[in-house]
């Protein structure tokens, strides 16, 4: 079975954003950077399905050229080779942009299966997986807790809102988002490491022309909800504090 | 002119489809309401008190596939020609607005919690960056443009009613059952368990500043001594270090209990629409950065390992 893996470079979760000069987007000069999680598990059933199923695994990630230390990261994870759609443009870019930026290369590859994350942590619009399976014309389904291939049959388990889920079935070839959690991840080995740097990855000029269907006219620190009222002091002084209040102010203990 | 798709399922509407509207009503614009699936005539009428409503009926949409809704849902628009498209941000919206969009290759914003300005120049805000900041963002491209609307980002109870009901007319559709790929089943729960967290009076809720699984057992002590559930934020069960039923948020429970104490959860939204509705919340988190303290009625910033002990202690005095 020939599976591709969609991946995606994000901040790392530590990271604090601070604003480029006209606000419109994040000071990329500051930023470090890690695999989207959603994305890691989206690796690792691959690699289970390929040990099971046997074939290879490609990544797939669409960015400028530093989205290699992801795609090294995923090889070295275990995955066979890689493609990498690469333009300096592509930092930003929305769902739709990055879709259409792998649409050529991925259709030219014939893949069985295509695993995604559900969202990425960057933009989280939830849209990309959704996006590239209707451009490839393959049907998709998302926040899969659970995958199960027999010959051209997919079965896989969608999870629904408030701890409900459901089986669906589709014909492969289909694409998949991947809830967190649906498998334990693995991590590079010092081997896979090594093997990694022998492993191919596929350089790819991204489409010309593609107009991004998103404008950000403003990025800001969230508004808070509430008036929040912060405790300081030593452990035991903000102890001391909090549950007072929490007894004379809030009345809930 | 601006469509909301409301969401039903057996004839119950969804609540977050009122949201939806209230959200649509500020942006001053004409609503009419489309709603999908087979026999959906008393949720139609029900939802004519909001405005004149499009009943999408069809064998095909009895059971959700995203092949069958796109295939309804883009003859819906393209006879309603609005300029934009509301629709809650459910995971069954999740599901097949990208698609739907990609196919009628118009904008999709996703994941929206305010509307600013009005008309067809309008702005929507939706959180990036795992909620570490907030973006105004304008679809671009030609109409209808697709929103939307994040749960819980909009009050059902502030969506006006209009003067008269409105009319509820029947959509001219076709679907080509041929093109329908996804086979669904019958959704389920998995093994129920005794856990119902919306009853509970008080939790103690716990997320990644925990970081490994026998500080869980520190978290259970701050719960003791608040007389609280023990609760976790998604990836705490996802390491398998609390049962998935102690989960809150979106793929979770719901809850909107007298406290909530969030012990080391950064707030992502996934996790704040689950609990944002408690009456008092209590953010402890090391980052005071971290979007559970815009929420948080009290914040405490600091090393939970040092406050949850001192926390318990000032507790048994």
């Amino acid at each position: 079975m020939k599976i591709a893996v969609c991946i995606k470079q994000v901040p790392t979760r530590e990271w604090q954003p601070r604003l480029n000069d006209d606000k419109t987007w994040v000071r990329d000069q500051d930023v470090s950077y890690e695999m989207n999680e959603p994305d890691a598990y989206a690796l690792e059933e691959a690699l289970r399905l390929r040990e099971k199923h046997g074939g290879e695994v490609v990544v797939c990630s669409a960015g400028p050229a530093r989205v290699q230390q992801v795609i090294r990261e995923a090889l070295a994870r275990g995955a066979d080779r890689a493609l990498h759609v690469e333009d300096d443009s592509l930092a930003a870019a929305d769902a739709f942009t990055a879709a259409e930026a792998l649409n050529q290369a991925m259709a030219e590859q014939q893949f069985d299966l295509i695993l995604t994350g559900l969202q990425s942590d960057d933009q989280g619009h939830a849209q990309f997986g959704p996006v590239l399976a209707e451009k490839l014309g393959i049907p998709h389904s998302t926040i899969i807790m659970e995958v199960n291939v027999d010959g051209t049959t997919l079965r896989v388990k969608r999870e629904l809102e408030g701890g409900w889920f459901q089986y669906v079935t589709m014909p492969l070839p289909a694409l998949l988002t991947i809830q967190s959690g649906i498998n334990t991840l693995r991590y590079a080995t010092l081997k896979g490491i090594m093997a990694a740097k022998k492993k191919e990855i596929a350089k790819v000029a991204a489409p010309a022309g593609v107009a991004s269907r998103q404008k950000i006219v403003s990025l800001y620190a969230p508004q808070k909800s509430k008036q929040t009222v912060m405790i300081t002091g030593s452990p035991v002084e903000a102890a001391k504090e909090l549950v007072r209040r929490l007894r004379e102010e809030a009345r809930v203990l | 002119m601006i469509l909301v798709i409301a969401e039903q399922k057996d004839g119950k509407l969804n609540r977050a489809s009122l949201e939806t509207i209230a959200a649509a009503q500020q942006l001053q614009m004409p609503i009419k309401i489309a709603v999908a699936g087979q026999n959906v005539g008393s949720v139609a009428s029900d939802l004519a008190q909001y405005g004149d409503v499009i009943a999408v009926d069809h064998a095909s949409l009895a059971h959700y596939t995203p092949d069958a809704f796109v295939q309804a849902l883009q003859q819906v628009i393209e006879q309603a020609a609005p300029a934009l498209v509301l629709l809650p941000h459910t995971y069954q919206t999740r599901d097949f607005s990208p698609m739907l969009a990609t196919r009628m290759d118009k904008a999709l914003v996703t994941d929206v919690t305010a509307v600013k300005g009005s008309g067809a120049s309008a702005s929507f805000a939706r959180p990036m960056f795992q909620g570490k900041l907030t973006a105004d963002v304008q679809p671009q491209g030609a109409t209808p443009h697709f929103v939307t609307i994040q749960i819980g980002a909009f009050r059902a109870d502030t969506a006006a009613k209009a003067s008269a009901p409105g009319a509820v007319s029947n959509a001219g559709i076709t679907i080509d059952e041929s093109k329908l790929r996804q086979k669904p089943e019958a959704p389920f729960q998995e093994a129920k368990q005794a856990v119902d967290l919306s009853q509970a009076e008080r939790i103690v809720s716990v997320g990644r500043g925990i970081k490994s699984q026998e500080n869980i057992a520190v978290a259970e002590s701050l719960a003791k001594a608040f007389g609280a559930e023990l609760a976790a934020s998604r990836p705490i069960c996802d390491n398998g270090w609390l049962p998935m039923e102690r989960q809150i948020g979106s793929s979770g429970q719901t809850v909107a209990p007298k406290l909530y104490v969030a012990l080391g959860i950064s707030g992502a939204i996934q996790h704040l629409v689950g609990m944002k509705g408690s009456r008092t919340i209590v953010a402890i988190n090391k980052d005071v950065e971290a979007p559970i303290f815009e929420v948080a009625d009290y914040g405490v910033q600091g090393d939970l390992f040092e406050l949850a002990p001192a926390i318990i202690a000032e507790l048994s005095k």
